[in-house]
């Protein structure tokens, strides 16, 4: 390699999303854009006028036969997501998303500082999610448990099948269905707000690190700088046991 | 006072006795046994329990309440229900249609609680209130609490009927200032049926005392404490307005042209898709019609926390701790609106702070870009 390009950094290219995550990803995208809309409609549906006969009409049906389906896609996809955190590769781990190290909570308060409070200092390069960002999914992880309980709670009393049936002690858990109703319509605006921050960041660190940020979603592939190469290269899977 | 070796009579006697016919009597059991959810074959078991088994003693308690459970009661769609069930029984002990009063009312109950110790079934309308040491209440000098704890001592079972014994209905409300209290709070070690409802169908009361005659068992319950053969379904599932619900057709204001074409009442509050009760099916004062039917939706009476849970005339709720116009969706919008801000604020920051990285990087870029160029 010739010294007349060292002054540029050297890129390496690290496979950091593998394909499972990348469709879980999407996948949860598609069904969490049509779960968000259907949800907003099935909460306060359109006025319409029909000359038609009620039965020739099926429109909140559909809405609601979307939702549902969704629902099912969406549980599934995160069922899939949380074994994929414990055989998929380090970047996809579980203990990405759970706080339990010292240095856990030592990275994230590093990661407030650089980004957030935007302080001087040494840039934080991570290669799969920086600590925030971890616990940040954990967080949302969190949030489709409520969605998901009080979503299938609901919908027990409908179902036939066993298995929406498993969640029929949630609404007596809240004190019926009222409530457990608004509960899965607050915990809907997470959503929202989070898929704001999300895409912003995604930007972000695109723009300041210049690393393929963005399209790591798309093929898997980010790219680290030789230094953060070295850095990094004896990391064990658990940062738990990292060196710094 | 009645003498504890006298036999009592059973149902059909007193029907009998009442004037009504065979006939009568059956169509009353056939009634039941549909209500309760009973197969056809099971009519000849619900008859025979009436035919053969004495009258269960019932003491019926008032405490904070407004007695809409008693009038629905005596307006069930068939005339045993009240003039037997209720009448017969419930003379034993029950303020609002009892003849005795005073001291004799007293021992009325005292003579029934000890005759028939362990028999009995205890029915409590009305939310026991618990603060004030129990003043808010008071019967013969006795508070409510008091009360409740010498009658349910020996009860068989225990009927929560209505709202207010249920979940505390409407008393109960924040900040509820006397500590009103539903039954299965207080009382512990018995069955405690759960008849919620602003007021319950009175032929709930009267299946769930069929029930017990003829099997010797309370009903099945849900999780909450009802039974099952009433409050299994929601209003919605059985409301002969959802297939408007389906079809995407609301009513939006009560004055509109789809409030007279009988569209559904979704849009305008109604509770029914979180409700669970039998109105659509059994329908109130002899099956005349609900609320539904009457054009106004349902506001979710039978449901925990109704009072509190939002308002009656509207899906959306408001927000708890953020003032009554702040719906979940207000909200909603003004964190969309802050986190845009916030959003906004950090790109600007990220430029300004951060300008010698982003430099850095740019000229790096460019520095290979004219290198491949050369």
């Amino acid at each position: 390699m010739s010294t007349k390009y060292l002054h540029v950094h050297k890129l390496r290219r690290v496979y950091v999303w593998e394909k499972p995550v990348r469709i879980y990803h999407w996948l949860n995208v598609v069904v969490l854009l049509a779960l968000i809309i259907t949800g907003f409609y099935i909460g306060n549906p359109l006025a319409q006028l029909s000359t038609k006969e009620a039965s020739d009409r099926y429109t909140m049906g559909w809405f609601r036969y979307v939702h549902f389906v969704a629902a099912y896609i969406f549980f599934f996809n995160f069922l899939f997501r949380i074994y994929w955190g414990f055989v998929g590769n380090k970047y996809a781990n579980w203990r990405q998303f759970v706080p339990f190290s010292k240095k856990f909570y030592k990275e994230m308060w590093y990661v407030i500082r650089m980004d957030i409070l935007m302080l001087k200092g040494r840039e934080h390069m991570s290669i799969g999610h920086n600590a925030m960002a971890g616990f940040t999914y954990f967080l949302t992880f969190l949030a489709f448990l409520v969605q998901c309980l009080t979503g299938f709670g609901l919908y027990a009393a409908m179902s036939t099948w066993w298995f929406p049936k498993l969640f029929a002690w949630v609404p007596s858990l809240f004190g019926g269905d009222i409530i457990t109703r608004q509960i899965h319509h607050w915990a809907m605006w997470f959503f929202i707000l989070f898929a704001i921050v999300h895409v912003y960041l995604v930007f972000y660190h695109d723009y300041v690190e210049g690393r393929g940020e963005m399209s790591s979603m798309g093929g898997g592939w980010k790219f680290i700088e030789e230094e953060v190469f070295e850095r990094n290269h004896h990391q064990t899977p658990n940062p738990t046991k990292d060196t710094k | 006072m009645n003498d504890a070796s006298v036999k009592q009579p059973t149902y059909y006697e007193e029907v009998e006795r009442k004037g009504y016919s065979r006939r009568d009597f059956m169509k009353f059991v056939s009634m039941m046994t549909a209500f309760i959810g009973l197969e056809n074959s099971a009519i000849g078991d619900v008859a025979k329990a009436l035919e053969t088994k004495p009258r269960l003693p019932v003491i019926w308690l008032h405490f904070q309440e407004c007695t809409c459970c008693s009038e629905s009661f005596i307006r069930s769609s068939h005339p045993i229900v009240a003039d037997i069930l209720l009448d017969k029984i419930s003379l034993d002990y029950t303020e609002t249609l009892m003849a005795a009063s005073g001291v004799q009312a007293e021992q009325a109950m005292k003579n029934t609680m000890t005759k028939y110790k362990g028999q009995y079934i205890l029915c409590v309308e009305g939310s026991v209130p618990m603060a004030a040491d129990g003043v808010y209440c008071m019967i013969g000098g006795k508070t409510s609490l008091q009360i409740l704890e010498e009658a349910a001592e020996g009860a068989a079972a225990i009927i929560a009927w209505g709202s207010c014994a249920s979940n505390g209905c409407v008393q109960a409300a924040k900040p509820n200032p006397t500590a009103a209290t539903p039954i299965h709070k207080l009382v512990k070690g018995k069955p405690v049926i759960k008849v919620p409802g602003c007021p319950p169908i009175g032929e709930v009361m009267a299946g769930v005392i069929v029930h017990y005659l003829t099997f010797g068992r309370i009903p099945e319950l849900d999780k909450l404490g009802r039974p099952k053969a009433f409050y299994s379904k929601r209003v919605h599932d059985s409301c002969y307005r959802r297939p408007f619900y389906d079809a995407g057709l609301f009513v939006e204001s009560f004055d509109d042209e789809n409030a007279k074409k009988g569209y559904c009442l979704y849009k305008v509050g109604c509770k029914g898709p979180s409700t669970y009760n039998a109105c659509g099916v059994m329908k109130w004062n002899n099956g005349t019609s609900y609320p539904i039917q009457s054009g106004h939706p349902c506001i979710g009476c039978s449901e925990e926390n109704y009072w509190d849970n939002g308002r009656l005339y509207e899906r959306a709720s408001s927000f708890a701790g953020f003032g009554i116009e702040a719906t979940a969706d207000n909200i909603g919008k003004a964190a969309l609106a802050a986190t845009g801000v916030a959003v906004a604020a950090h790109a600007i920051a990220t430029n300004v702070r951060k300008k010698k990285l982003i430099f850095e990087l740019e000229k790096e870029g460019q520095k290979s870009e004219k290198e491949l160029e050369s």
